[in-house]
């Protein structure tokens, strides 16, 4: 465990090119790591500078939005304001280098914002404090007053994917389940949020029962499980129009568990027929079904691999639950999970090295990550009920369900880097479950 | 509060049983909204053709063993009055729905409560019950009966309930 966070830690500094010349140019380094933990780097954000009359309000809620971005990470430990030498009120005004190294400010983000009309106009520069020099070119991003926070996103998601040197995740939403009422009857809609919390929107009514929203690869389309008929079959919904869709599945008795392929052209899952379930795809186009698997055990639970010719997924054919890998036309499979207990739920990485997954063991849920050839199992959180991961488009940060035990029992969002720090609980106006976190937006 | 609400919902209750009594010795023409609690009225519970003499008498619901969806003897009693009924009531269509406890995934729990409905459905369909009168669905882990997190509460999810209706299966 120990070895893997230094590796990260190794990583981030080498990747972070903030990080190099701190340790060049000054004593202490400031990316430490003390009991397994990293030290957040330190910055100074000073409140966006409004540009124009009345955007006062504007750049300061961009300003906290893109704090709390990096904060969150807890790769990052904001300074706060009332430490600050240098009152930075002017985007156009030089930077003093030097109040900002005497208040250990190793990274410094300044912006403005000006607002005329529905435009928003943010613009922001990255500095890196110890080496004295600009990080990057400034930025500008022009949006609508209403899309004030993707603007806000994209500012923070710049001045991760610098200093961290991996993808950008904040400007992103998720598709999940929204849940109310008791646990024996449960009401449950599909809703959408922004990667943190805001912006949420309902997709359909709790008429039906609704399961395991997904999203495609572009965001668009929400694959998704529906009771709507009496028996569970998977539906697509159009995001922008919310118009919904029942798609040609093989016939059967109940279909679920769906999954697009990379290109968003295919459909992977399960069919249960005769009380056996197995694996089929679907051309959305031609809806021309191929049945991947044939056993009398339960195949269910499929996920592409990134480049779109492998699946990963779920079969109690030895037994137990437990994960495998087979081409994409199917065929022979092999084996990838071999620790005590249960496994299931397998997400392929965006990045591909790495398969998270839901295990059970000794009467505890785990959420876990393993490599794509069985090594390296690692359990990231652990709980009464840990279930179904997603992965942030970085490939970093994975977010899943939490459900708490007893007749009060109720699930919740959940949120964990890959190295099982920083879990935090996803902000959500009502219980929720089943999220599937979609594209880095455009 | 919540023991006043108790208190008032046990009135209701005992009333309703009060209204319902003078049925159990004749009449039977009235037609009882309440058909679980009238005893001998029409649809009531000793009326051996009626949906609740189905549900109560002859058990709609058998019970499984952890991941398991084989027949237990207890459950094999159950469903040969099942089919009994069926075959004696043949203008009742079934829904077979199966069920799981909370341990375990949503997904795997799908297809769990699938092979357990189609337990029941195999069968009842070698007792005798045409195949055309039964479906099957899963619920999975998604609707259970009893919702605290211990063994007790568990061993009355992991079920099978027969679900009868007169009408056509869509």
């Amino acid at each position: 465990m120990m070895k893997r966070l230094l590796a990260l830690f190794l990583a981030l500094m080498l990747a972070g090119p903030l990080a190099a010349p701190v340790m060049a140019q000054n004593g202490p380094l400031r990316l430490t790591i003390t009991d397994g933990v990293i030290e957040p780097l330190p910055f100074a954000l000073p409140v966006f500078q409004a540009e124009t009359a009345g955007s006062e309000q504007m750049a300061a809620q961009i300003s906290q939005v893109v704090a709390d971005d990096l904060v969150n990470t807890a790769l990052f430990r904001q300074i706060p304001a009332s430490a600050f030498i240098s009152q930075h009120s002017s985007f156009a005004q030089s930077v003093s280098y030097a109040d900002w190294r005497a208040i250990n400010a190793q990274a410094l983000i300044t912006g403005a914002v000006s607002v005329s009309g529905n435009q928003v106009v943010v613009k922001f520069r990255l500095y890196d404090v110890f080496s004295g020099t600009e990080m990057g070119d400034g930025l500008q991003f022009v949006g609508s007053v209403d899309g004030w926070r993707r603007m806000a996103h994209k500012v923070a998601d710049t001045v991760y994917t610098r200093v961290t040197g991996e993808g950008a995740y904040f400007d992103s939403r998720v598709v999940f389940v929204s849940e109310s009422g008791p646990k024996g009857d449960r009401q449950k809609r599909l809703a959408i949020m922004d990667y943190d919390g805001a912006n949420i929107q309902y997709l359909t009514d709790s008429a039906a029962l609704v399961l395991a929203p997904r999203f495609s690869p572009t965001g668009d389309r929400v694959l998704y499980t529906s009771f709507e008929s009496g028996f569970p079959r998977i539906n697509v919904l159009d995001v922008a129009n919310v118009g919904r869709q029942q798609i040609t599945t093989a016939p059967g008795e109940m279909s679920f568990s769906p999954r697009f392929s990379r290109d968003g052209r295919q459909v992977i899952y399960s069919l249960s027929n005769g009380g056996n379930t197995d694996i089929w795809r679907t051309d959305l186009a031609t809806g021309q079904n191929t049945r991947l698997t044939s056993a009398p055990s339960i195949e269910t639970a499929p996920s592409f691999s990134p480049d779109g010719s492998q699946i990963v997924f779920e079969s109690d054919r030895s037994g137990s639950p437990q994960l495998y890998i087979m081409s994409a036309d199917g065929g022979e499979a092999r084996r990838i999970s071999f620790g005590d207990g249960r496994y299931g739920t397998p997400v392929w990485s965006p990045r591909g090295d790495l398969i998270a997954f839901t295990k059970q063991n000794a009467g505890r849920f785990h959420i876990g990550v393993v490599r794509t050839d069985g090594s390296e199992e690692r359990l990231l959180t652990s709980s009464f009920l840990d279930e179904g991961p997603t992965w942030a488009p970085n490939g970093r940060v994975i977010m899943f369900f939490r459900e708490t035990q007893g007749a009060s029992g109720a699930p919740s969002l959940y949120s964990v880097d890959i190295s099982g720090r920083n879990l935090r609980q996803v902000a959500t106006p009502s219980f929720a479950s089943d999220p599937s976190w979609g594209p880095l937006q455009r | 509060m919540r023991t006043l609400m108790k208190a008032a919902l046990l009135l209701v209750a005992l009333s309703t049983a009060a209204c319902t009594n003078p049925n159990r010795f004749g009449g039977g023409n009235t037609v009882d909204l309440n058909a679980n609690g009238a005893d001998g009225a029409m649809g009531g519970v000793n009326d051996p053709t009626s949906p609740a003499y189905f549900s109560q008498t002859v058990g709609d619901r058998v019970l499984f063993a952890v991941d398991q969806s084989t027949l237990t003897p207890e459950a094999m009693v159950t469903l040969n009055g099942q089919a009994q009924w069926l075959l004696t009531n043949s203008d009742y269509l079934a829904v077979i729905e199966g069920h799981a406890d909370e341990q375990g995934t949503r997904e795997y729990n799908l297809a769990l409560g699938a092979r357990r409905a189609n337990a029941v459905r195999e069968y009842l369909i070698s007792q005798g019950v045409p195949a055309s009168r039964i479906r099957t669905v899963s619920y999975g882990k998604e609707r259970p009966i009893a919702v605290c997190s211990d063994e007790s509460c568990y061993t009355q999810n992991r079920r099978a309930v027969t679900v009868i209706s007169i009408g056509s299966l869509s």
